[in-house]
């Protein structure tokens, strides 16, 4: 088993455990947390696969886009920290409305 | 001896990862889970080293865990100002049949993308080659450095637009929660007056070097950026003057110069962002220079929140 092969699977499991703490967190600071932790995920898998045919030198291209990849997530993080933030301010809670009140933890 | 050594740390890592990964999902603590997160984003960067990715390797450990490091944590310090309960909120949410048949549901997604995973042919040969082939004519010997500014430098274009877009929509949601001021203590005082110098030849450095080794535009922007959360910590504050036009004008300068110069290419050469061979190394020098500031500034202006001089008035 090659090591590219191991880390892709990681990266699998990443983007699973966030998809599920995503899907099960109600807080929004948690589900911005959990996105982050899929897109690692994701990127984890590209990067994996770029040195999955064991040459030294890896294929440029997926790497270029995975620095891509996290300063977009950076800019998605923080637009979504302040919208949290208003939210918060407005309504007092950080979830997302329209569930009932006994649901709240 | 080596391979399994090297296997081991290799087991070792990815474990950390997606251990780390679990307990900054799982903790009940908002503050520990942050802290996890972090965390998980450095052994990351170890990861990408391990990977032969040492340009993504400096990205993660200067974005993907210092300056997300850095909003998460003046996020929550705002959620705790504006709700002090906010943190009560435990880890589980749903329950009952819900929790489970969605527990099955993603264990089932997991194993089908491990499996398509580990299905992948090995024998793939990328575009390694291709960008072996032409680096010559992209103007700098880094591949991922001509991946990003001149192969697929309209990328890079929308990255930038990207970040710039954010700023729009942070600015525009309007100013939450004041920042509480706070005194800095006399180590952090000193301390930032060491490192902010550093950190910004630190950032020339990787702007400079990223030509040719690994660094570049963005993890340069990035250290810039610590260096002015630091110094926004610390008590600094940008002055009055600097705050309108100056400011705006840093915010801009990476995306317009990108964007002039793809209009150029798209005139002149026919195609967008097809550098010249002769000029390109120097083009590229240029855009890397211009987006360096403006993403230095546009990531400090994130963690600020409400544009400088708006965010005393609450």
């Amino acid at each position: 088993m090659s090591a590219a092969f191991f880390y892709a699977l990681a990266g699998a499991g990443l983007f699973s455990i966030g998809l599920h703490a995503l899907l099960a967190h109600r807080h929004l600071l948690r589900k911005i947390l959990a996105i982050n932790v899929m897109g690692s995920g994701v990127f984890l898998v590209l990067a994996a696969m770029a040195t999955r045919n064991g040459i030294a030198i890896p294929d440029p291209v997926p790497h270029a886009m995975i620095i891509t990849g996290i300063v977009v997530a950076v800019a998605a993080t923080a637009l979504a920290l302040v919208l949290m933030l208003k939210l918060t301010a407005e309504t007092g809670q950080a979830v997302l409305p329209g569930r009932k009140k006994e649901d709240n933890p | 001896m080596e391979t399994l050594i090297a296997g081991a740390i290799d087991v070792a890592l990815a474990l950390a990862v997606v251990g780390l990964a679990w307990g900054a999902l799982a903790s009940a603590d908002l503050f520990k889970a942050i802290v996890l997160f972090v965390a998980f984003g450095l052994v990351m960067a170890l990861v990408w080293v391990r990977l032969n990715a040492p340009d993504v390797a400096l990205a993660e450990a200067a974005i993907g865990a210092g300056v997300t490091g850095a909003l998460l944590l003046a996020a929550y310090a705002k959620l705790r100002a504006a709700s002090p309960d906010a943190n009560v909120a435990r880890a589980g949410g749903m329950r009952g049949i819900g929790s489970i048949s969605i527990r099955i549901l993603i264990l089932l997604l997991a194993a089908a993308l491990g499996c398509a995973v580990w299905t992948l042919p090995s024998d793939y040969a990328g575009l390694g080659k291709e960008v072996a082939a032409n680096i010559d004519r992209s103007g700098v010997s880094n591949p991922v450095t001509a991946v990003l500014l001149n192969f697929r430098g309209y990328d890079t274009l929308l990255e930038v637009m990207v970040l710039l877009l954010a700023l729009m929509g942070t600015w525009s949601v309007g100013a939450t929660a004041p920042q509480r001021e706070t005194a800095p203590g006399p180590v952090l005082d000193s301390l930032s007056r060491l490192l902010a110098p550093l950190l910004i030849l630190v950032a020339a450095y990787l702007l400079w070097v990223g030509a040719h080794a690994p660094g570049g535009a963005f993890q340069a922007g990035a250290v810039l950026a610590a260096a002015g959360v630091m110094l926004l910590l610390s008590g600094w504050r940008l002055p009055a003057a600097l705050a309108a036009l100056p400011l705006r004008l840093a915010l801009a300068a990476g995306p317009a110069t990108f964007l002039l110069l793809a209009v150029i290419t798209v005139l002149l050469e026919g195609r967008l962002l097809q550098l010249p061979p002769l000029w390109a190394g120097r083009l590229i020098l240029i855009i890397e220079t211009t987006a360096t500031i403006s993403i230095g500034a546009t990531l400090i202006a994130l963690f600020l929140g409400a544009p400088p001089g708006k965010e005393d008035r609450q």
